[in-house]
């Protein structure tokens, strides 16, 4: 509609192309491609393998996989709970104490996650508190880094929420807690789990608090991709890419299942 | 009236009884103090940690040793210009990119967006990855040039120079202002274009005068936060692993960790706290002044955290 003759439109669509294609499509098949091949010299990979597949299947790497996942778990429940809760009582606080709380829960976004890792170094690492060197110190960094998210999410979601169920549950006679419990919660329901998906899928690819923390025993799969890729393995570091890749879409289009399941309800 | 206005939790009366807001207000005190320790206590900590020098006693000594080495300061620099220049980058192909999804559109446009939004699901690290494989010295474009004139090496050589960083940045960081940009022209009424085109305004005219004006404060929310997200990266920098580009949140990291030296680690940090946070309490007064819907807001804010 903003340009009406038919060649100048063919002309922007072409530029629009040669812009998209090798700046946001390539990236990702080159990454897909690369996981298959031994060499890259010409245009084209070359010597077609499934042998990094193979070695992820019963390797290092799949531990990885696993330590991510199980990570990405923990800190995404841990996230979701502490920002719905904070959420939920921030809505019924006066204006000023909102803005308080608002402005704690977003403030993990604006400080670099490497502080956010380091912070935890220097408060975790003597007695009482000892968690330095174990896995609880790598959940407990992405718990900080992914609340502000859940936060976010479930206080935009509050403000969509039409105030005339709670209004008319109350009306009724009913008690706060079961308000929350069954007229809320179950509206909210369908917000909650796109924020948990975000969360796991912030977490899946957390990178620069975990390089400060991780103990040798707990190595999530961005870090062992970073190794690989730091030793000269490119094509093996291409191959747990698209496994990081995989698990993290798995799981955002299941969660998108159960939304659509959700809104039925 | 106040003990009226307890038992009936949906008094519609406009100014709220005190102790419902002092009950709300105690409700929200367990997730504050959880945060409280394992955010707000660990970032004093690393306050205090910094003018706390090796030798005892509390001193601004470890800030004018920092500030002293010419590392620190290429760090500095090499911070803010990447941050700059991938802001700028990211600010003018998202502008381009959603000026033609949102008004020369085409088929597939819709599924292309929700592809470029798939960018924002994957870590950043990836994108440097992935040109390496595009860019690097074994890869798809030297490989291409070596197959064509046969010549031994390809002529591309820049990914471990700030350029490589450069263009990682604006790669991943597009999408982030492409989000809002989209959600803002949205809302440009069609009505005001065809009236303008029809009075003869050049299309160029037509998104100087009639699109940017509504778009600007999303430009400005998603450039600010583009920039707030620049000043932070580590993924990108650390993946280039190039030994003279070292940002303000790779040298917290080597400071800390290869050189163990974690009162440096922690000036440094506090010097790229302080930029980052203000940033971002401007992009916040820049939000809430434009009131951008909720769309608006997570849409932004999406994948802030790695």
């Amino acid at each position: 509609m903003l340009v009406p003759s038919k060649s100048a439109r063919r002309a922007v669509h072409l530029l629009f192309l040669v812009l998209v294609v090798p700046v946001f499509a390539l990236p990702l098949l080159v990454i897909v491609a690369a996981s298959f091949a031994t060499d890259w010299s010409g245009v084209l990979p070359s010597g077609a393998t499934l042998a990094h597949y193979r070695d992820i299947a019963h390797g290092e790497a799949l531990d990885a996989l696993l330590t991510s996942l199980a990570t990405a778990l923990a800190a995404s429940l841990g996230a979701l709970t502490a920002g719905t809760w904070a959420a939920l009582a921030a809505e019924k606080c006066g204006r000023r104490t909102r803005r308080i709380i608002d402005a704690l829960f977003l403030l993990p976004v604006a400080v670099p996650s490497v502080v956010v890792g380091l912070s935890l170094l220097v408060a975790f690492s003597r007695p009482p508190l000892l968690l330095n060197g174990t896995p609880q110190i790598v959940i407990l960094a992405h718990t900080v880094l992914v609340t502000a998210f859940a936060y976010q999410s479930v206080t935009a979601a509050l403000s969509r929420l039409d105030p005339a169920y709670e209004q008319s549950a109350a009306g009724l006679g009913a008690r706060p807690a079961y308000v929350l419990w069954r007229v809320k919660l179950p509206l909210l329901l369908p917000s909650l789990t796109a924020a948990a998906g975000l969360c796991f899928a912030l977490s899946m690819g957390e990178l620069s608090a975990t390089m400060m923390i991780y103990p040798p025993d707990w190595l999530p799969l961005p870090v062992q991709i970073f190794a690989a890729t730091d030793r000269g393995s490119l094509f093996t570091g291409a191959a747990l890419a698209v496994a990081l890749m995989a698990a993290t879409l798995l799981v955002l289009l299941g969660v998108s299942r159960i939304r659509t399941k959700a809104s039925y309800r | 009236m106040v003990a009226a206005g307890a038992e009936t939790p949906a008094a519609a009366s406009p100014r709220r009884p005190r102790p419902r807001r002092v009950a709300a207000a105690l409700w929200s005190l367990p997730p504050i103090a959880a945060l409280a320790l394992v955010f707000l206590y660990p970032l004093a900590l690393v306050v205090w940690q910094s003018v706390s020098p090796e030798d005892g006693g509390h001193s601004t000594a470890p800030y004018t040793a920092v500030f002293a080495e010419a590392s620190f300061r290429e760090a500095l620099t090499n911070t803010v210009l990447l941050a700059a220049g991938a802001t700028a980058g990211a600010l003018l192909l998202g502008l381009a990119l959603s000026l033609v999804i949102a008004f020369v559109p085409f088929p597939g446009g819709r599924a292309l967006s929700r592809f470029i939004d798939l960018f924002l699901a994957f870590p950043s690290f990836l994108i440097t990855l992935a040109l390496l494989f595009l860019y690097g010295s074994a890869g798809l474009a030297n490989g291409l040039w070596t197959d064509v004139t046969g010549a031994a090496h390809g002529p591309l050589d820049f990914l471990h120079t700030p350029w490589g960083v450069l263009l990682a940045e604006v790669t991943y960081f597009t999408p982030f202002v492409m989000r809002p940009l989209l959600a803002a022209f949205s809302q440009v009424e069609t009505g005001q274009l065809e009236a303008a085109a029809s009075l003869g305004a050049r299309p160029w005219r037509i998104v100087r005068t009639v699109i940017l004006p509504e778009a600007l404060p999303s430009l400005a929310a998603g450039g600010a936060l583009v920039l707030v997200l620049c000043l932070n990266e580590f993924g990108i920098v650390l993946f280039t692993g190039a030994k003279d580009v070292v940002t303000l949140p790779m040298l917290v990291y080597t400071k800390a960790l290869l050189d163990g030296d974690y009162t440096g680690a922690c000036v440094v940090a506090v010097v790229n706290i302080t930029l980052s946070v203000t940033l971002y309490a401007l992009y916040r007064t820049v939000m809430s002044r434009t009131g951008g819907g909720p769309a608006f807001r997570t849409g932004g804010a999406h994948r802030a955290g790695a």
